[in-house]
């Protein structure tokens, strides 16, 4: 039989498997090797909160889906062509996400009477056949077995080489998509450097699965992709959390500061401490506090001290940092606070996405408490507003919060990224000297952006205290005067919007500058609404879009901009968050499009809500 | 460090242009004078010194210093003055505390910070009371403290402050008073000459809220019996003309009077350095010293070990070394990239 090849122009496939199988590691691997091909690509792993959930249960199944094709790719796919599942519990969690007609690669070992029974099929139900009756192509291979015979001279325990079949899999879904197996073999030689023998079983499972795929007859075709027609430049794969690693560095770099992260583990943002703690010889240091509070703290501790003071957590973290964040707001200190935002209320739902953690940057504090909230697109463009972030902080001494999310913290996607020499500079000055006949030092004078100077212990003749009692405007000492806490609050609050006179304007991207429907997004949500608004587009639709990097201060063309159409449609992962800013600031009669399912929004359902608020106009 | 100028410095130096807005005859008054008579003789200059507080009325103390200092958060002092002192490990902190701030609110960072042993300056103001709030009992209140929020007695156990220290792993503790200046004034120089997390108990009185809860040891009559000041390499003798002493049987301590047979070379010699000798010490805390064993004063115990900062800082500069100079365009490209033409 002869396998025919098929040119995609892109494709979603989707790993699924138990906690403990290593999907996550085998997508990533796929991710690699898809990037290093040239192809555009967006990726989103669905882990579970617990780290070993029950095995073969359906609250245990760890996935991984990777869009990626030989056009610009800005999701990661609503629906999977090719699903890969290594029990039946993860083929019931995922069997939803396959589009009609699409292949399921299975892994019959995971699918006995006790798989079956922990999946709660029940031990008689046959899940393969039946879904081969709802227009699926079932492969079924049985990779336990496959993967043991391919290592049986290996010399390692049975147990050592069951851990291999995630890389027979990869070895099958590598030739079906014609993929390079070097940037694998590499990465595990690198990996298991000191366990050469497990590297080369790896290897050869992996070999062995292309092997597998090629010689039998299961596969009646194959698919091709070009590569991506992507803007040139030197590209590379990046992680969100990454990418905020590496832009606090870079920031850590260019302005000379040494930074200190106060930090506290919690989900999704573990990463950004992680990272950090290996950045030491870029001048980072990094410091696992007791608690959130200790963590913020520490941050504004090291801040003053002339530091960049940098504290990294999630939603539930942010809310014990409050007090912390107003303090730095008052202190007028540098500060950077980084939230990983995550499905909510409390606990929620760790792993999974939300973006409902905005109110909360933008008001969620005790007092009048102006800060600046800047929020990333996708996962490489963590890099440039973490970047811009650092800058703020040091230009306007004032804490800036960073909104990521759970999606793009551990999507993926390439990055054209910069050179060290195209980086903005972030100058910093710190206040200098003085001798004892000099006048007095005034901590609370300011300059052009209403900042005021950053005067730092060990420097002479600047002695002085901060606090949180408000302050007398320029000496910075103790005053309940009620005209100046008037001031001062308003002094706080122009600082901060004075930002926006250093934001690049709001720029279309997508559409014309006036229309009938303009989107407007923030955050995360970014690849699905473009996708989204791409396509309705190419069908002809009025539709422009926008995208909000900048929460507080808005941009200062924004207002223009939603005067110049019909209708407003501002997709949300939470209640209505955005919306409500832009309404109170602008009075735009806009209209929300809010689901909260702790997943990032389907290209589909974008469509559908744009096609109905256009025939609603 | 340029000792010169230094020495030029007196008290009056370190006192700030601020107003100090304590209740009159408050203890607080009394501190802040012992510290800025200590100040001159640590040889630091003063631009090099940081006093952090958290809420309470001890913590205005920074406003009132002529050096940097930063008023914080009710119980978070030890968090901000951690990333202060990691990241500038050439400054030198203090933390002004009192007993709510650092033993209710503050409780979790305090016992962090002694257990990595960050080297900072701890003086708690203890007063067994809340001021600021004006008259709450606090976490070192006596059972059945009378108080605006126990109009019928509080009923909880007091926290033994040394005793949760020492069990906090902590390298330095000390008590002393604020009736005993020039007792206080040494301590505070000890304290500071510790390297590591020192942490100095004050018992300070609260004229308006708490007025006497320390005279049994400050009085100037029943000190003698009731306070034992501590001396490295010297026996425990107490009582007005040295008349008593504590001796060890096996590991249970004695009050003993010294004659008939008894003499001082039978007492328990202090040793600094006895981290289970420190530990008796502390237990030596019944109310109104009713198991007959005085409250001990003076360092009660302390310990060499490597201060947190400097243990960073030698893996900062071991990373430094291990990965040669730190390369921005190696980092921004990381190991595996593609060019698109």
């Amino acid at each position: 039989m002869s396998i025919k090849e098929v040119i995609r122009e892109t494709a979603t496939i989707r790993f699924a498997g138990d906690s403990g199988d290593g999907m996550q590691l085998t997508g990533s691997q796929f991710t690699n090797t898809t990037a290093l091909a040239g192809n555009d690509l967006s990726t989103l792993p669905d882990f579970p909160a617990e780290i070993r959930a029950p095995a073969g249960t359906v609250a245990g199944v760890s996935g991984f889906q990777i869009h990626f094709g030989s056009r610009a790719i800005h999701s990661p796919g609503d629906m999977c062509d090719v699903l890969i599942v290594m029990n039946a519990a993860a083929l019931k969690a995922n069997i939803k996400y396959l589009k009609p007609g699409g292949v399921i690669i299975a892994n019959i070992d995971g699918f006995g009477k006790k798989d079956l029974n922990l999946a709660k099929y029940g031990p008689e139900a046959d899940p393969l056949g039946e879904v081969g009756t709802q227009g699926y192509t079932v492969i079924p291979v049985d990779v336990t077995k496959l993967t043991r015979e391919s290592l049986k001279d290996s010399g390692l325990t049975v147990k050592d080489i069951d851990r291999s079949k995630n890389m027979f899999v990869l070895g099958i879904v590598y030739w079906l998509y014609n993929r390079d197996l070097e940037p694998t073999r590499n990465f595990l030689r690198t990996k298991f450097a000191k366990k050469p023998e497990v590297a080369e079983a790896n290897i050869t499972a992996l070999e062995d699965g292309l092997k597998f795929a090629m010689a039998t007859e299961v596969f009646t075709e194959r698919y091709a992709l070009a590569p991506a027609k992507i803007e040139p430049g030197k590209y590379r794969n990046i992680t969100g959390n990454e990418a905020t690693v590496i832009g606090i560095t870079a920031a850590a770099s260019k302005s000379g500061l040494p930074v200190f992260l106060g930090s506290y583990p919690i989900t999704p943002a573990s990463d950004i401490l992680h990272g950090l703690s290996r950045m030491k010889h870029f001048n980072v240091m990094t410091y696992q506090a007791e608690d959130e509070i200790a963590a913020i703290g520490s941050a504004i501790g090291a801040a003053f001290g002339g530091s960049l003071g940098i504290t990294s957590s999630s939603g539930p973290g942010i809310a014990l940092k409050t007090e912390a964040i107003a303090l730095a707001t008052i202190y007028e200190l540098p500060l950077v606070i980084i939230n990983v935002q995550r499905a909510g209320p409390s606990t929620g739902m760790p792993t999974k996405t939300e973006q409902s953690d905005l109110l909360q940057a933008v008001y969620g504090r005790a007092g009048e408490c102006p800060v600046v909230v800047v929020a990333p697109q996708s996962p490489a463009d963590c890099f440039a507003s973490i970047y811009e972030a650092c800058k703020i902080a040091t230009q306007f001494m004032i804490p800036v919060m960073f909104l990521s999310d759970g999606y793009i913290a551990n999507g993926a996607e390439p990055w054209r990224y910069p050179s060290a020499a195209d980086l903005d500079d972030i100058p910093v000055q710190f206040a200098r000297s003085r001798e004892t006949d000099d006048e007095a030092f005034k901590p609370y004078t300011r300059n052009e952006n209403l900042a005021r100077p950053w005067a730092i212990p060990g420097t002479k003749g600047l002695e002085h205290r901060i606090g949180g009692i408000e302050k007398q405007h320029e000496t910075g000492n103790i005053s309940y005067d009620p005209d100046n806490h008037h001031f001062m609050t308003h002094m706080r609050e122009n600082k901060r919007n004075k930002v926006a006179d250093i934001l690049p304007l709001i720029q279309m991207e997508e559409g014309e500058a006036t229309g009938d429907l303009l989107v407007v997004g923030w955050g995360g949500t970014f690849g699905s609404i473009k996708q989204a608004v791409y396509e309705c587009r190419q069908e002809g639709l009025n539709v422009s879009q926008i995208h909000l990097r900048h929460l507080a201060p808005f941009p200062r063309n924004l207002g223009e901009i939603l005067g110049n159409f019909k209708k407003v449609l501002v997709p949300e992962i939470n209640n209505g968050q955005l919306i409500r800013l832009l309404r109170d600031q602008y009075f735009v009669d806009a209209q929300g499009y809010n689901r909260v399912r702790g997943v990032p929004f389907s290209v589909d359902e974008l469509k559908a809500a744009f096609r109905e608020a256009l025939e609603s106009l | 460090m340029a000792i010169s100028t230094v020495s030029n410095l007196s008290s009056k130096d370190f006192s700030s242009d601020q107003d100090v807005r304590w209740c009159p005859g408050c203890g607080d008054y009394t501190i802040l004078k012992q510290v800025q008579n200590a100040m001159p003789e640590l040889g630091i200059p003063k631009e090099n010194i940081v006093f952090v507080a958290g809420i309470g009325c001890s913590s205005r103390f920074p406003y009132y210093m002529n050096t940097y200092g930063m008023h914080t958060i009710h119980g978070r002092a030890p968090a901000f003055a951690s990333g202060l002192k990691l990241s500038r490990p050439d400054l030198s902190v203090w933390i002004i505390t009192g007993d709510g701030d650092s033993l209710s609110i503050g409780g979790n960072h305090l016992i962090h910070m002694l257990r990595r042993n960050i080297d900072v300056n701890i003086l708690l103001f203890n007063n067994e009371i809340y001021g600021l709030t004006k008259g709450q009992y606090s976490p070192t209140s006596k059972v059945g403290s009378v108080t605006k929020s126990t109009p019928l007695g509080s009923l909880d156990t007091p926290f033994n402050p040394l005793s949760l220290a020492l069990g906090a792993n902590a390298g330095f503790i000390a008590r002393a008073m604020d009736r005993d200046p020039k007792h206080l004034k040494d301590i505070i120089l000890r304290s500071e000459q510790h390297k590591g997390t020192s942490l100095l108990e004050i018992y300070q009185n609260c004229i308006v809220f708490n007025d006497g809860a320390f005279d049994l040891y400050t009085d100037k009559v029943s000190r003698p019996e009731t306070a034992l000041y501590l001396e490295h390499g010297k026996p425990l003798i107490f009582g007005k003309d040295n008349t008593h002493g504590i001796r060890l049987d096996g590991m249970r301590p004695e009050v003993v009077e010294l004659g008939n047979g008894v003499s001082a070379d039978d007492l328990w010699i202090h040793d600094e350095n006895d981290h289970f000798k420190a530990y008796l010490l502390t237990r030596f805390f019944a109310v109104g010293n009713e198991d007959g064993f005085p409250r001990p004063f003076g360092v009660l115990f302390e310990q060499e070990r490597p201060a947190y900062e400097q243990e960073v800082a030698r893996q900062m500069a071991y990373a430094k070394k291990r990965n040669g100079d730190a390369d921005l365009e190696k980092l921004l490209s990381g190991d595996e990239t593609w060019v698109v033409v």
